[in-house]
């Protein structure tokens, strides 16, 4: 059966799934302990959001492991239980804090497959949160989604709802590659329909959230909602938007942005990341070089500017992309 | 309101449907129509099909704009009489309130779920007329298959629509994955619901399984309705059945899905993501291999009940597809020795869906 579910329950739920089904599907991180079914020492917060409450009281301490605060330490750990036959999924709370164990992932963890001539897997997920507009500052904000996605022989997943958040975990936990699951924290409250049983999503295929013909928006995460806010406005005025969630970054669907790009001829790329080197960049160059004339206007990307996450509420609002500069932008490409 | 001003509004079909958009307009303003003529083309989540006009008379206005999305029971057209003059159409229209929007009224939740020996099985239930019709769906499908067919009958009957096991939101897997095993699950499915006795229609293997049932226990079965369906002769595209379960992605099972329909215009984003979404259910795969390789083994289809049908005496119509692809319509006009047959021209495999009018009217007629 399925049952309105939010991103957070989804979560949660992906990992009690997985671990019931395998016990070789430990969790790890700081806090992550508690919430339910745990006493004493244990009973801490259950994720520093409450995303792995109660799994303690499920699966016990040795499966649901309270790691020192060393980033470096319980990720370098996580990676070598890869290499050696578990499937760990480790939080890193906020995915800010990689860099403190950037090694561990991108020379390790990412490298070991191609090193070892294929005869190793590293089937560790490195999740956590990133995004803005939770007024956590510069440090606990960003969208850090194309450093992942710059490095080869890692995967890099970020969903936009509830259903792909369930699908997506597990399809991460059963892969044997290293996968960096990027949970945008503004989403945890956000409900959809979630059936009960396991299901996965393949990675590299793009949802159609809404069909349209005038004009493309490429997004993910977050923005796939600002995008269809602002297909909502223009539908108003008879601009009919096709919005694109890519749902994976790494591999990304390219097929189907360059066929929907081929049908309307406009694109936007939206991304909540800075815009040098951001994933808005690669999906515009990607289909710049293989579906030139097909484009009926110069891309555009609307991201977040080159500056770091404001702490102010006011100047974080205007920081993240919003629904207003991607319909505009969408506008001036009918012009 | 007006007697003599018809109104043409967005439909609803089935619980789900919110709103509708209106890809084509096939009359044009002046038009002269007769009841059950297309006159728009309205695309939803599930599906595309035409808005009928319940009214004879003169298209004297089209207010519905192409490419644009309206809610359920938005005023979409005027048709009245040519006679009527244009200032009472003015006068209606200024008048005019919109309806209120419901809010969450209709949205009763009609699914429900009962544990059978065979695990859970999830139904929906409309209705609650004397007479009850059981709605058994076909290999791949599950419940919501008859959207169009349990929202026109519902008036009129008490009626259930289940997902077999397998399918849908009920348990993936089988006690016995044959015809037989299935019919097993329709009559615990009866008993837990204490219906003594119904009505089956059933959808290519849903046929198959709502006339097997018959022959188990034919005091329990009033009549039999099916469509496209199996179980009346040897063949089966079993391409499409292989590729069914073998596709994993949009562009693999797309072509696969529009043979199932006359109008492959008909196989919209939202059925293809709903579908995918189901097969990619753990265990559904595997379950749907099982049920293929038991009830078309070898590619054929196991099991002819014609002659044991026949013997039930039990009343059946046999509605088919011109231009079924997946089981042809030569099996069902062989049954005419023993059953009311309706071929329908420029009609796929998905029959009650593509003809749903013509579907509920034949359901309806033998029922009663």
């Amino acid at each position: 059966m399925a049952r309105n579910l939010s991103m957070k329950d989804a979560i949660n739920e992906a990992l009690d799934l997985e671990m019931r089904r395998d016990p070789t599907v430990i969790v790890m991180g700081e806090d992550i302990a508690g919430g339910a079914g745990a006493q004493g020492e244990e009973d801490a917060w259950g994720g520093v959001l409450g995303v792995t409450k109660g799994l303690i009281g499920k699966y016990g301490a040795n499966r649901v492991m309270d790691t020192p605060l060393s980033e470096s330490a319980y990720i370098g750990a996580a990676v070598g239980a890869a290499a050696c036959g578990l499937r760990p999924v480790a939080e890193l709370m906020f995915l800010d804090f990689m860099g403190v164990c950037f090694d561990q992932i991108f020379n390790q963890a990412a490298k070991f497959k191609y090193m070892f001539g294929g005869k190793a897997q590293t089937p560790v997920v490195i999740r956590g949160m990133v995004g803005g507009g939770f007024r956590a500052a510069a440090q606990h904000s960003q969208m850090l989604t194309p450093l992942f996605t710059h490095i080869p022989g890692l995967k890099v997943v970020c969903p936009s709802n509830a259903y792909d958040a369930k699908g997506l975990l597990i399809q991460s936990i059963r892969d044997n590659d290293p996968v960096i699951f990027c949970e945008h924290k503004n989403l945890y409250a956000s409900m959809a329909d979630v059936p009960a049983e396991s299901y996965t999503i393949p990675f590299g295929e793009a949802a159609i959230p809404r069909e349209g013909k005038h004009v493309t928006i490429v997004a993910y995460g977050l923005m796939v909602h600002r995008a269809l806010e602002a297909a909502e406005t223009l539908a108003k005025e008879k601009i009919d938007v096709e919005v694109i969630d890519l749902r994976t970054l790494s591999p990304i669907d390219l097929d189907t942005i360059i066929e929907s790009v081929e049908k309307t001829g406009h694109l936007v790329a939206v991304d909540e990341a800075n815009p040098r080197c951001s994933i808005a960049a690669d999906v515009i160059a990607s289909v710049t070089e293989h579906a030139f004339k097909a484009l009926k206007s110069a891309p555009k990307a609307i991201t977040a500017p080159h500056t770091p996450v404001p702490f102010t509420p006011v100047l974080e609002d205007l920081y993240i992309p919003s629904a207003g500069q991607i319909a505009d932008a969408v506008r001036k490409q009918l012009k | 309101m007006s007697d003599t001003i018809k109104q043409v509004v967005m439909p609803k079909w089935g619980l789900s449907m919110k709103e509708g958009k209106i890809t084509k307009w096939l009359v044009s303003e002046g038009a002269t129509v007769s009841v059950g003529d297309e006159l728009t083309e309205v695309e939803t989540e599930k599906i595309a099909s035409a808005v009928e006009a319940t009214d004879a008379g003169v298209v004297r206005r089209i207010l519905g704009e192409v490419d644009t999305i309206y809610p359920v029971k938005t005023l979409l057209a005027i048709i009245a009489d040519a006679s009527v003059p244009d200032s009472e159409i003015d006068a209606f229209l200024a008048a005019y309130v919109p309806p209120a929007v419901e809010e969450d009224e209709e949205v009763v939740d009609v699914y429900s779920t009962v544990t059978l020996p065979v695990g859970e099985i999830r139904y929906a239930k409309y209705g609650s007329g004397d007479k009850t019709l059981i709605f058994i769906h076909g290999f791949g499908g599950d419940c919501d298959n008859w959207l169009f067919n349990t929202s026109g009958l519902a008036d009129q009957f008490t009626i259930y629509a289940l997902d077999l096991p397998g399918h849908g939101r009920s348990v993936k897997g089988f006690s016995d994955a044959s015809l037989s095993g299935m019919a097993d699950v329709i009559l615990s499915f009866m008993d837990a619901l204490s219906i003594d006795a119904a009505n089956l229609i059933g959808h290519s293997m849903g046929g198959a399984i709502s006339m097997k049932t018959a022959i188990k226990a034919p005091k329990r079965v009033k009549s039999v309705t099916v469509f496209g369906s199996a179980g009346l002769g040897a063949d089966i595209n079993i391409d499409y059945i292989n590729g069914f379960i073998g596709s994993d992605s949009r562009r693999e099972i797309k072509p696969f899905l529009e043979e199932l329909f006359f109008d492959a215009g008909l196989v919209s984003r939202q059925m293809i993501d709903d579908i995918l979404k189901y097969k990619r259910l753990d265990h559904v795969p595997e379950s749907l291999r099982e049920l293929a390789d038991t009830v078309f083994k070898g590619g054929k289809q196991s099991e002819n009940l014609v002659d044991a049908f026949k013997a039930t005496g039990i009343p059946m119509t046999a509605i088919h597809g011109a231009d079924d692809k997946i089981i042809p319509a030569s099996h069902s006009e062989a049954a005419k020795s023993f059953a009311k047959v309706e071929i329908l021209a420029g009609t796929g495999h998905m029959a009650q869906m593509e003809k749903s009018k013509e579907a509920n009217a034949l359901i309806a007629a033998q029922a009663k």
